[in-house]
C-alpha cells in the first residue's frame, strides 16, 4: 500500500454570499513536507485551511487527510491536525499551564499526564518562567508560541500553521522558524499560510500562490522566482514618453513583457540577470525614450503577483512595498 | 531533557520526542465520541467555566445582590400594598406566597445570562481550537451549563435565606425548602438550554440580552409569580396558567409552605425535560453551523 498524501485536495469550493472565497483549488501535501501557500489578505487561504481543518463546511469538491475523508469523518481529521489560527486560540482567562492542561485533558489524557505534558512542553517552548502567569500577561510571540504548544499535545501528524508570524518581531520570527523546521525533523508535515515571499522562500518546499480564490502558480520557491525573472528593472518614464515604444524595446532586449502602469509612467521588467537592466536602459536611450528614475530590485511578493496575476496585491502591504520602492529610486535619481 | 532546558530561546525550539508516525496515528484515529469522552470532555470544560468564574468574582454579582434586594424590595412594597386591603397581617402574610415567586425569578435570571456569557466567549479566540479538536460538539455548551449550577444553587438559597431573616417561616421544614431548591435548580438548568440556543444564532452579546429580556418578562411576571391568579383578566389567566414557571412556582410554594409533594411538581419536571429535548439538540445543531 502506497503512504496517502497528507493532504489531497481537489476543486475546493466555499462561497460566501455572491463571494467565491475559494474557487476551485486542487493541493497536493506529500508526508513530511512544509508547503506554503503564499497569497496577499483576503485570498481564501485562510478559508481553505478552515475547510481543510473541518472548521468550515466544504461547498464543493473533495479534501482527504492521510486518506480520511474530511467531509465525512470530521472527528477522525480532528484527530489527526493540530490547527494554529492567526488570532491565539487559547483562553485569556486560564495561565499557560492551565491551558495545555485543559487541551490535553479534551483529548483524553489522564489528568497527570495531562500535566506532565504541558510542562514539558512550556520547557521546550522557552516558556516555563511563565507557566503560571495569565495569557493577559504575555506578549504577542509567547502567545504565538503558547498557541503552538497547545497544537502539539497530542503529536499530530499534520499541522495547519495560518500566518504563524504575521505581527512578530524578526527575532521572534526566527525562532518561529526554528520550531517549524524542528518539527518537521521529528516526522510533521506543515501546511502553513504566510503573505512574505522571504518566510515561503526560507521555509516551505514546495508554494502554491492564491489570489482571488484560485491556485495561480505552484512550484518550488526558485521556481516561482525564476518565472519572476530573478531581479526587476523598474523604471519611470518621463511624462511625455512613448509608452508604446518603451514597451516594444523591453519586448525586443529581453523578450518578455513589461509591467507597466500607464497613469504613473511605472514600468517594471523581470530580469534573468541583473546585467540586462543596462541592455533596456541603452535600447531606451536609443529609441529617444526619456526616463526620470530608475532602480534594480529583487522580485518582491507584488512582482510575483504582478507577473502572475497582472494585478497589485492590493492589501495592507502595499504602502510598505511603496514606501520601500521610492527610497529606491530616489537613489538612482 | 536536560539538553533542552540548556538551550536558550534564541537558538530556537526543538521537540525532542520520538518521531511522528502518521499512518499510526491513522489507525488510531476513532470516528466517533463515547459517551464517557462526552461527559469527560464535558466535566473539563465545566472546569474551565468554574476558573473564570473565580476569576471574574463580579458574574456573582447578580446571584448574590438580585435575592438580597428583590426579595426585600417586593416584599415590603407589594407586600404592603396588598397587604394594606388584608389588614394588620402585615408583610408576614406575603411572604409564603412571595418567596417561591422569587426563588424562580431569581433563578431565572440567572440562566438568562447563559446564554449571554456562551455568546461572548464563542466570539473568543479559544472557540477556534475547541472547535478544531477531536470533542463532543455539546461540551463546549454544556461545560459552562454545569458549572452555572453554582450560580442557581447560590440564587435559590440567598432568597430563602433572606426571606428568613425578614420573618418567612416556612411550614415544609427543612426538607420542603430544600425540594423547592432543587427544582428550583432543575427547572433554571433546563430553561437555560432556551438561552444557550439564542447564544449560539444571536450575532452578538448584546442582541441575547435584549433576546432573553423579551422572553424572560412574559414569563416571569405573567406567571403566579407575584399576584394570585384570580386578581387577572382572562386571557392573561390562561397564560398563566400553561406557564411553566406558574407551575414551577405553585410546585415551590406546596414543597416550601406544606411540604407537599403535588402534581405541580410532576408539571415543572415534565415541562422541563420537554425544553432540553427541544433546546439542547437545537443548541449543538445551530452551534455545528456557526462553525
Amino acid at each position: 500500500m502506497t503512504t496517502p498524501a497528507s493532504v489531497s485536495a481537489t476543486g475546493l469550493v466555499k462561497t460566501f454570499g455572491g463571494l467565491r472565497a475559494v474557487d476551485g483549488i486542487d493541493l497536493e501535501v506529500g508526508q513530511g513536507e512544509i508547503f506554503g501557500v503564499l497569497g496577499p489578505n483576503g485570498a481564501g487561504k485562510t478559508t481553505m485551511l478552515k475547510m481543510l481543518a473541518t472548521l468550515l463546511p466544504i461547498d464543493s469538491g473533495q479534501a482527504r487527510v492521510f486518506g480520511v475523508d474530511v467531509a465525512r469523518e470530521p472527528h477522525r481529521v480532528r484527530q489527526l491536525v493540530g490547527v494554529t489560527g492567526q488570532y491565539a486560540s487559547v483562553d485569556e482567562d486560564l495561565t499557560a499551564t492551565e491551558n495545555l492542561w485543559l487541551f490535553g485533558r479534551l483529548q483524553g489524557l489522564r489528568s497527570a499526564d495531562a500535566r506532565s505534558t504541558a510542562v514539558g512542553l512550556l520547557t521546550q517552548f522557552g516558556l516555563e518562567e511563565a507557566a503560571n502567569k495569565r495569557l493577559s500577561e504575555f506578549s504577542g510571540g509567547m502567545r504565538r508560541r503558547l498557541d503552538l504548544a497547545a497544537s502539539l499535545i497530542t503529536r499530530p501528524p499534520l499541522i495547519f500553521l495560518d500566518e504563524p508570524t504575521t505581527g512578530l518581531d524578526p527575532r521572534t520570527r526566527g525562532q518561529m522558524w526554528d520550531t517549524i523546521r524542528g518539527l518537521v525533523a521529528d516526522g510533521c508535515t506543515i501546511l502553513l499560510t504566510t503573505q512574505y515571499l522571504d518566510e515561503a522562500d526560507q521555509l516551505a518546499d514546495r508554494i502554491a500562490v492564491i489570489d482571488h480564490g484560485r491556485k495561480v502558480a505552484e512550484g518550488t520557491s526558485d521556481e516561482l522566482k525564476t518565472s519572476v525573472g530573478n531581479s526587476t528593472l523598474q523604471i519611470e518614464l518621463a511624462p511625455d514618453a512613448e509608452q508604446t515604444v518603451a514597451r516594444q524595446v523591453v519586448w525586443r532586449v529581453v523578450g518578455r513583457e513589461p509591467v507597466l502602469t500607464p497613469e504613473s509612467g511605472r514600468m517594471n521588467v523581470p530580469l534573468e540577470t541583473a546585467d540586462a537592466a543596462a541592455d533596456v536602459l541603452i535600447g531606451l536611450r536609443q529609441a529617444g525614450v526619456a526616463i526620470t528614475a530608475v532602480s534594480v530590485a529583487k522580485p518582491t511578493l507584488d512582482e510575483v503577483f504582478l507577473t502572475l496575476t497582472g494585478h497589485d496585491t492590493g492589501d495592507a502591504d502595499q504602502p510598505d512595498e511603496t514606501i520601500r520602492n521610492d527610497e529606491a529610486l530616489l537613489e538612482v535619481r | 531533557m536536560s539538553t533542552v532546558t540548556a538551550r536558550s530561546p534564541l537558538q530556537g525550539i526543538r521537540v525532542p520526542t520520538p518521531a511522528v508516525d502518521p499512518a499510526t496515528a491513522v489507525a488510531r484515529a476513532r470516528p466517533h465520541v463515547s459517551l464517557s469522552e462526552t461527559v469527560s470532555q464535558t466535566l473539563s470544560m465545566a472546569w474551565r467555566a468554574l476558573k473564570k468564574m473565580r476569576r471574574n468574582p463580579e458574574q456573582f454579582f447578580d446571584v448574590t445582590l438580585q435575592p438580597l434586594l428583590f426579595t426585600a424590595m417586593f416584599a415590603y412594597i407589594f407586600g404592603g400594598a396588598i397587604t394594606h386591603i388584608a389588614g394588620e397581617a402585615g408583610v408576614k402574610s406575603y411572604l409564603p406566597l412571595l418567596i417561591p415567586g422569587i426563588v424562580a425569578q431569581t433563578v431565572l435570571t440567572t440562566c438568562m445570562s447563559t446564554g449571554a456569557q456562551l455568546r461572548e466567549d464563542m466570539e473568543k479566540g479559544v472557540f477556534d481550537r475547541f472547535k478544531a479538536l477531536p470533542i463532543a460538539r455539546i461540551a463546549p455548551l454544556a461545560g459552562p451549563m454545569i458549572a452555572d449550577l453554582m450560580r442557581y444553587v447560590i440564587a435559590a438559597g440567598l432568597t430563602f435565606v433572606t426571606g428568613f431573616v425578614i420573618g418567612y417561616r416556612p411550614g415544609g421544614g427543612v426538607l420542603g425548602v430544600l425540594g423547592a431548591i432543587v427544582l428550583a435548580i432543575f427547572t433554571g438548568w433546563s430553561l437555560a438550554w432556551i438561552f444557550t440556543f439564542i447564544g449560539t444564532i444571536a450575532r452578538n452579546a448584546r442582541s441575547v440580552q435584549g433576546i432573553s429580556m423579551l422572553i424572560l418578562f412574559p414569563l416571569t411576571f405573567l406567571s403566579n409569580a407575584f399576584v394570585p391568579v384570580g386578581t387577572l383578566p382572562a386571557a392573561l389567566a390562561d397564560f398563566v396558567k400553561v406557564n411553566p414557571v406558574s407551575h414551577l412556582v405553585s410546585a415551590s410554594r406546596d414543597l416550601a409552605n406544606q411540604g407537599m409533594i403535588t402534581s405541580e411538581v410532576g408539571w415543572t419536571v415534565l415541562a422541563g425535560l420537554a425544553v432540553i429535548v427541544i433546546f439542547a439538540p437545537l443548541s449543538v445543531y445551530s452551534y455545528k453551523r456557526h462553525i
